[in-house]
């Protein structure tokens, strides 16, 4: 439960190991740069904007190289596979590989070319294959398109109406060219939309053929060609078995490249890392012969980053203590099992300057609450199962994903426990199985209780969990306010409030509301009762007093402090939130029951068992799947509405140190110590 | 006589079933158009996206829950189905109605909300856990109906 001390740091070193520096502070990723504006008379910052940009661009183009290898020679990944984590390589493999960089970028280019090739092929096989289907219609013709006559005759070639028949034509001519003699009409083809058509005819009646044709819909095509059309398919067709010869080289050639896949990620992050540095470069302040960066690093490792700047480099160094109003940089630490529950702090909003960090009472709280909600043993040691699986498994996967499944393995141990506690083993598998196959009664006894028996108890008891997670939410407030030496608002705020929330539970529990919930009747001696009676009306006066004590005008301190008084309707609500663990437990219970009943409906008989194994299988698996979405949601619902509602705000900024942020492969660290 | 009684009751577990799933379906159906939309665009999202579609799923379970306890209750399940008298009936069919209603209604609207967070996952992945908290409010008035139901349902003598 801690937010790690932040130093800020100050180097100023030779400008000829700057870069040296840079490179060093990288790989080491411990620290955090503040860029400034110092460009003044004295300081002047390097413009590096070429080559960063030619960093970029060589990432991208082997970014670029390693997509298409995956779409020519897909890498064989399992759905497991993006838990796995990047590679890790050895720091002298990947120096070798950034020694012969060129040599691996013109492999990225090649790549790239060769894709750019089929893409052209491609764009000519569908450029022929149109024209290929243009003179389709053509084909039976044995004259080259664009064949105008003999001496002595004309040819006309054109598509008339798809309805048109020879008949028509020659009784068209007839009578609208009728000085016309020897005409020969062919149709050549006809499909839906048109009609393909030769006139043959003296050259001396060519126009006023031609005329008659057109007015009855002849038209010349787009497209002639000064070749036989079947000739010039078989040429098109030619062609087009050259370009797919030519894609399948290309192919060849990138498929023969897969082997660069590994060599191209490790390049690509080269250039991404060398990117990232130039742009830092660009920002930092320098003199004629030194250069100056500053930062945040974690108190902790500061001795280390100075002692590296100062023996290696020959810098100055040096560490300051950071004022109290600068907002610094969030780290957090955390023993083993809270650590697990950072992500769920941190998409609500790390601690802000000045506040604790509640990860590890809420993770306590987290699981706990997870485990009510979900309540089934067997769910639980399936999650267990899993989660640890994975774990072992994949020892590299990215921080996030290991915390998100580490603390699925707690939520699973505590779902476990809770199963046990309510006797829930798959709902009630057990009773089922051993009634329909052995005809005997058998349960395995609850180790407390059964909620579907008892669900007042339950609920009793949610309410219960609830408001000790909110009592324990006011009382962070509390010890902030102590730490802070605010002891006045600390008793104003807290002390007030806690003795008229706990004079009013005490007031509570003997009713007869309770007693009706609760289904016993709670009698306190008497002593008790004025106690609960002082500590509520005590409170009460309190809050009504002192809340508002912001304000100078006496009406508006009471109105804001009665204003205070009506927010405990707000306590009830949070309170009564809590039953939500009752009803989620009792859901995944009952439907638990729903599918082993479904599943037994069939009988025992061999078919029976098939339809029950394949009925619990899909049915318990649906039913896992939703109930542990929804105790995912409402455990998350419960830490940010009800706890953090009573003390926390967030909104801190996380850390975020220069380091090399890799995109495929990590880097084994350098020894530092030298 | 005693047959009406059983009617009441059976119309109690089919108001639960029924009106609540109707509410889920509307509510998963509207996320589920917006996260087809957000996929359409940026297929990574759609773990993230489908989680969210979910969210408005379990009124429809919870009426499942409801109706399952009735029809237990009255043991339509077992093969004997209780004497019930109408009064009887008709307080089951009372303790019913507020998972009924309520989830019919609160499932259309988390669904609406739970579109919107989509749009909140779409642009901002990283807000994931804030965005999940809306549609999760409206559903506590579900799971406070769901209460009654399973508390009113379990404690009617039959």
């Amino acid at each position: 439960m801690a937010v790690l001390q932040m130093q800020k740091i100050s180097i100023c070193a030779l400008k000829k190991n700057r870069k040296a520096i840079l490179e060093t502070l990288q790989s080491m990723g411990a620290m955090e740069m503040i860029t400034q504006d110092l460009e003044t008379e004295e300081f002047e910052t390097l413009d590096v904007t070429g080559q960063r940009a030619a960093f970029d661009r060589n990432a991208a183009q082997a970014d670029q190289a390693l997509d298409i290898l995956q779409s020519y020679v897909p890498e064989n990944t399992s759905l497991l596979s993006s838990l796995a984590g990047k590679k890790l390589i050895e720091r002298k493999s990947f120096y070798d590989a950034i020694n012969r960089q060129d040599k691996h970028m013109s492999v990225a280019k090649k790549i790239i070319a060769c894709e750019k090739q089929i893409a052209e092929c491609k764009a000519n096989i569908q450029r022929m294959e149109n024209q290929r289907e243009s003179l389709t219609p053509w084909l039976s013709l044995d004259v080259p398109m664009n064949f105008e006559g003999t001496r002595l005759t004309s040819f006309l070639l054109g598509t008339m109406a798809p309805d048109i028949t020879l008949e028509k034509i020659y009784s068209i001519l007839a009578e609208q060219a009728p000085e016309a003699s020897s005409i020969d009409v062919t149709i050549v083809s006809q499909d839906r939309d048109l009609s393909y058509v030769t006139v043959i005819c003296m050259k001396a009646d060519e126009a006023i053929v031609e005329e008659a044709l057109r007015t009855n819909g002849f038209a010349k095509p787009s497209q002639v060609i000064a070749d036989i059309p079947t000739a010039m398919v078989k040429q098109i067709e030619e062609d087009i078995v050259q370009e797919q010869g030519k894609i399948s080289q290309a192919t060849q050639a990138i498929e023969a490249l897969a082997d660069k896949r590994e060599i191209l990620k490790t390049v690509s992050d080269y250039y991404r890392i060398r990117a990232q540095k130039y742009e830092l470069l660009g920002t930092i302040p320098h003199t004629k012969e030194t250069f100056f960066v500053e930062g945040y690093v974690p108190a902790q490792k500061a001795d280390k980053v100075l002692q590296v700047m100062s023996d290696k480099f020959q810098a100055v160094a040096e560490t300051e203590d950071i004022a109290e109003e600068e907002e610094t940089p969030i780290l957090l630490k955390n023993n083993k099992f809270s650590t697990a529950s950072e992500p769920i702090l941190e998409s609500y909003g790390l601690p802000h300057k000045g506040e604790v960090d509640p990860t590890t009472i809420m993770s306590v709280f987290y699981v706990f609450f997870f485990g009510l909600m979900l309540s089934d043993a067997a769910y639980g040691f399936i999650i267990s199962l899993v989660c640890g699986i994975l774990i072992l498994k994949f020892p590299r996967m990215s921080s996030g994903m290991k915390k998100s499944i580490q603390l699925f393995f707690w939520c699973g141990l505590s779902t476990l426990c809770w199963g046990v506690l309510f006797g829930g083993y798959f709902g009630d598998i057990v009773d089922v199985v051993a009634k329909n196959y052995f005809g005997v009664d058998v349960s395995i006894k609850a180790l407390w209780f059964v909620p579907l028996n008892n669900p007042m108890k339950l609920l009793v008891y949610s309410m219960l969990f609830g408001t000790i997670h909110l009592f324990v939410g006011l009382g962070i407030k509390g010890y902030m306010l102590l730490r802070d030496k605010l002891y006045k608002d600390f008793v104003c705020d807290i002390v007030f409030l806690y003795a008229l929330l706990i004079g009013l539970i005490l007031i509570l529990l003997p009713s007869d509301i309770f007693a009706s919930i609760a289904q016993t009747k709670i009698v306190f001696p008497a002593s008790i009762t004025l106690l609960s009676k002082i500590l509520a009306i005590g409170g009460a006066i309190g809050v009504l007093l002192f809340a508002g004590r912001s304000s100078k005008n006496p009406g508006l301190r009471l109105a804001l402090g009665a204003y205070e008084l009506y927010n405990l309707t707000g306590w009830l609500s949070d309170v009564l939130s809590y039953s939500r663990l009752l009803a989620l437990g009792l859901a995944t219970g009952v439907i638990a029951s729903v599918v082993n009943q479904m599943g037994s409906m069939v009988g025992t008989g061999i078919f029976g068992t098939l339809i029950f194994i394949v009925v619990f299988i899909i049915g318990h698996v649906f039913n896992m799947a939703i109930n542990l979405l929804g105790a995912y949601v409402h455990t998350n619902r419960l830490q940010y509405v009800e706890f953090f509602g009573k003390f926390y705000e967030g909104g801190g900024r996380p850390f975020n140190p220069f380091k090399s942020n890799t995109k495929y492969v990590d880097i084994k660290k350098e020894d530092l110590s030298l | 006589m005693s047959e009406l009684g059983i009617v009441y009751a059976l119309l109690g577990a089919a108001v639960a079933v029924l009106l609540a799933g109707a509410g889920s379906s509307i509510g998963v159906g509207i996320a589920g158009q917006a996260a087809a939309g957000v996929v359409t665009e940026d297929p990574s999202k759609f773990a993230k996206v489908l989680i969210m579609q979910l969210l408005p799923g379990t009124q429809g379970i919870y009426g499942l829950l409801v109706g399952f306890i009735v029809l237990s209750k009255v043991g339509l399940l077992g093969g004997g189905a209780a004497a019930l008298t109408p009064q009887t009936g008709l307080m089951i069919l009372a303790a019913c109605l507020p998972i009924g209603i309520v989830g019919l209604i609160s499932g259309k609207y988390q669904g609406k909300t739970s579109a919107a967070a989509i749009g909140i996952v779409a642009k901002k992945p990283d807000q994931f856990g804030k965005a999940m908290l809306f549609p999760a409010m409206v559903e506590t008035y579900a799971i406070l109906a769901l209460l009654i139901s399973i508390l009113a349902v379990t404690n009617i003598p039959v």
